[in-house]
């Protein structure tokens, strides 16, 4: 039994805070929001120099890490600083091209300068896996899709985005589906891009007898895209960590220094047990992501469980510590211009990534497991 | 960072779950899941068979005659005696007077009394709480005067578990009336067959007899029963309720209880199918269960930390807080699993060798009483609204 990071891992965490923490303040990570592709290709760049990119792929997929842990440590550091850069794109695209085995030129993947993105979600399908309604047609070798497809993450800007769509079926089968890669010059591919609530981008895609390529051999591809969908929320729920740990700090150093009725409000009782209580349920939340970091590397029902309970435990817990650090700050927490609320968005729209907290504990429920 | 058992860990679970396989009656276990009330002798055949291999003192030093294990042995031992439905061990000699004698006792008080806890001589009772003074502790108001190589006792002394076994008290007395009233307190070990100790029952609302109320009138103590300094007591006190804190979150109980409750939604119908079937109730379940698998890493990650020569602290309140809601919301499906089987109340069933018919299935009858009275559990120990005051200070800076 051991929670400590090792030795390799903390130093991975210490690089990636030290740069966050110098060289993306909000006011750059406002900025790089505010970009027609949503994000600073400097600050990506540079952090891909730094290696945090490699370290969320395997080395057989060019990556220097990979393991839950890798992810638990990088994405909890991204969350602490509200990283709009396109880290969860990266890693869902090339987790998706991995998991099919198909051959890759993974260096520049993993350097980051060939950017991913991963199309999956289509209009009406929820938090549905296997629902897919695009169809993937062959005509010998090559392959051409039409469907729709919604919400892809940072796909606007993306130089290559892995599709799933359908070869035969109807719309819920969990057999007949492919993942194709789609280069984001492709004929027949246009892309809608906007903004996410929280600040980050995303984008429609439309899709017409656009040419891709298959990824593996296309027909069988639920489990990969299940495979996909939890390192995403894997991936989100390590980010919500960090950005649970920012809302924490912050509220408790302005119930230390806001003063009303002639003391610091942090005197009052009301509001020191809803700060306990905050505390509480991120150590909670951590205990539960921990787990599921843990048992990530070893895929089975005790994994799966241990990571629908920490995306359940994440998005219940995500949405007091977003309200509650809201309203014990009062009225400032209700302005743009304050650092606080931007964590608190993010935290709360997680869990419209990847199944939200009633899906992760319908999934739970089905598992058997211990005690 | 692994969230594995190592492999000699895991021998020494399988040491402990075998022992306690070919040592525990099945009768005792019974009664222990079953809810039943449990006699003296069965707590104390347990504490025997469990210093037979020195394993009842499991956190005191290996000198005193402790096994020396470290936090996660300690876990595990916990965990394994819980889930097969072994007795609590007692804690007020074992694991609350044993360390406080260990660290602030006279050699002749050690020598004299740890013996006689480990062998089941003296049965200990906590005299700590009062009528006027429960989590404002330090206003306690029974009072210890110094007459000559006595002091003399007059107070009175409640919520004193058990105290109706008990040969012996740990007593906070108050024996500085001037200073602040965390100095003027001091800790006297009181025999229970003194003149002027009197124990009434106290009947808690689940209609079981436990806790009892002690009164002290005119009590002749010896002044060598004083344990440490006078007016230091307070300090001894606190040494006590945070010594070892690393079962505080009562995991090993509640994943009982989570079995338990699994078992019943099983039995338990609804519409013609399992209640555990139910999604609603099925929804509850699975937000407890996973309540539940986070406590158990949180506990963990806290006992690791202690492992490492750091102490609990003030994670072990918010380990209360947590282990004491997910207990109490355990209790609180329990009940509700049987709808208005939960309703009937037929106390003899939980006496000794009663051979009546239960009303209902045999798992039904504790269930609602279990439930008042788990309601303790967020009360006593320092209530968790206590509990958040400590942290708000002390990992806080409120």
């Amino acid at each position: 039994m051991d929670f400590e990071l090792s030795d390799e891992r903390r130093m991975l965490a210490e690089t990636a805070e030290r740069y966050l923490a110098a060289e993306y303040p909000m006011a750059r990570r406002h900025k790089a929001a505010a970009e027609p592709a949503g994000f600073d290709r400097a600050a990506w760049e540079e952090m891909a120099e730094l290696g945090l990119v490699a370290a969320l792929l395997p080395p057989e997929a060019g990556g220097l890490g990979g393991r839950g842990e890798d992810l638990l440590v990088v994405f909890e550091r991204l969350g602490r600083a509200a990283v709009v850069e396109p880290f969860l794109a990266q890693l869902l695209g090339a987790t998706a091209i991995r998991e099919t085995g198909a051959a890759a030129d993974w260096e520049p993947i993993a350097e980051g300068r060939r950017r991913l993105a991963f199309a999956h979600s289509e209009p009406g399908g929820r938090f549905e896996t296997a629902h897919v309604t695009t169809r993937a047609v062959a005509e010998g070798e090559a392959w051409h899709l039409t469907g729709a497809k919604t919400v892809a993450l940072n796909a606007d800007a993306a130089d290559a985005i892995v599709v799933s769509a359908r070869l035969d079926g109807a719309a819920q089968d969990p057999d007949g589906l492919g993942l194709f890669l789609v280069e984001g010059t492709a004929p027949g591919l246009t892309r809608r891009g906007y903004g996410t609530v929280e600040g980050g981008q995303a984008a429609d895609l439309t899709l017409t007898q656009a040419p891709a390529q298959p990824l593996g051999r296309p027909g069988q591809a639920l489990p990969v895209i299940e495979t996909v969908l939890a390192r995403g929320a894997l991936a989100v729920s390590a980010e919500a960590l960090g950005l649970m740990e920012v809302c924490k700090d912050t509220t408790l150093e302005y119930l230390k220094t806001r003063s009303q009725f002639g003391r610091p409000i942090g005197a009052f009782q009301a509001l020191q047990h809803r700060m306990v209580d905050m505390l509480l349920e991120i150590e909670q939340a951590r205990s539960a992501v921990m787990l599921a970091a843990g048992l990530a590397d070893s895929p089975g029902p005790d994994a799966a469980r241990a990571l629908h309970a920490a995306k359940h435990l994440v998005g219940r817990v995500g949405r007091q510590v977003a309200e509650e650090a809201i309203q014990l700050h009062g009225g400032i927490a209700m302005t743009w211009e304050y650092d606080l609320p931007h964590f608190a968005k993010r935290l709360v729209m997680i869990d419209h990534l990847f199944g939200d907290t009633d899906h992760h504990l319908e999934r739970f429920l089905s598992l058997e497991g211990a005690p | 960072m692994d969230l594995t058992y190592t492999p000699e860990e895991e021998a020494f679970r399988a040491e402990v779950r075998a022992w306690i396989a070919e040592t525990l009656p099945a009768e005792l276990s019974a009664k222990v899941r079953g809810h039943k009330r449990l006699s003296k002798q069965d707590y104390e055949f347990w504490h025997a068979r469990l210093q037979s291999r020195t394993w009842l003192a499991w956190h005191w030093p290996v000198a005193h005659g402790g096994p020396g294990w470290g936090p996660v042995q300690k876990h595990i031992f916990e965990e394994e005696c819980i889930a097969a439905g072994a007795p609590r061990i007692v804690p007020f000699g074992v694991n609350m007077l044993g360390p406080v004698l260990i660290e602030f006792g006279s050699e002749a008080q050690k020598a004299h009394y740890l013996p006689r806890i480990l062998d089941g001589t003296d049965w200990w009772a906590q005299g700590y709480s009062e009528p006027g003074a429960g989590s404002d502790l330090a206003s306690l108001k029974t009072r210890a005067v110094r007459e000559g190589d006595h002091y003399v006792v007059n107070g009175q002394k409640t919520w004193t578990t058990l105290g109706h076994h008990a040969d012996w008290l740990f007593c906070l007395c108050r024996t500085d009336a001037e200073a602040k009233p965390q100095r003027g307190i001091s800790f006297l070990l009181i025999d229970m067959r003194t003149p002027g100790v009197e124990v009434r029952p106290i009947v808690t609302l689940d209609g079981e007899h436990e806790v009892n109320e002690v009164w002290l009138t005119d009590v002749r103590v010896p002044a060598e029963n004083l344990v440490g300094e006078e007016n230091m007591g307070w300090t001894y006190a606190k040494f006590l309720l945070s010594y070892e804190r690393t079962g505080i979150a009562g995991v090993a109980y509640s994943k009982a209880a989570v079995g338990h409750l699994r078992r019943v939604a099983e039995a338990q119908q609804k519409d013609g199918r399992p209640l555990a079937q139910d999604p609603f109730f099925a929804a509850r379940m699975g937000r407890l269960e996973i309540d539940l698998m986070a406590m158990e890493i949180f506990n963990l990650r806290v006992v690791a930390a202690a492992g490492q020569g750091r102490s609990p602290g003030p994670e072990a309140s918010l380990l209360k807080i947590k282990g004491t809601q997910v207990r109490q919301e355990a209790t609180d499906l329990l009940r509700r699993a049987l709808g208005p089987g939960a309703m009937p109340y037929v106390p003899e069933q939980f006496d000794e060798g009663w051979n009546g018919e239960p009303v209902g299935p045999d798992y039904a009858g504790p269930l609602a009483r279990q439930y008042f009275n788990m309601r303790k559990l967020s009360i006593y120990g320092g209530s968790n609204e206590i509990q958040k005051n400590i942290v708000a200070k002390a990992m806080l800076g409120l």
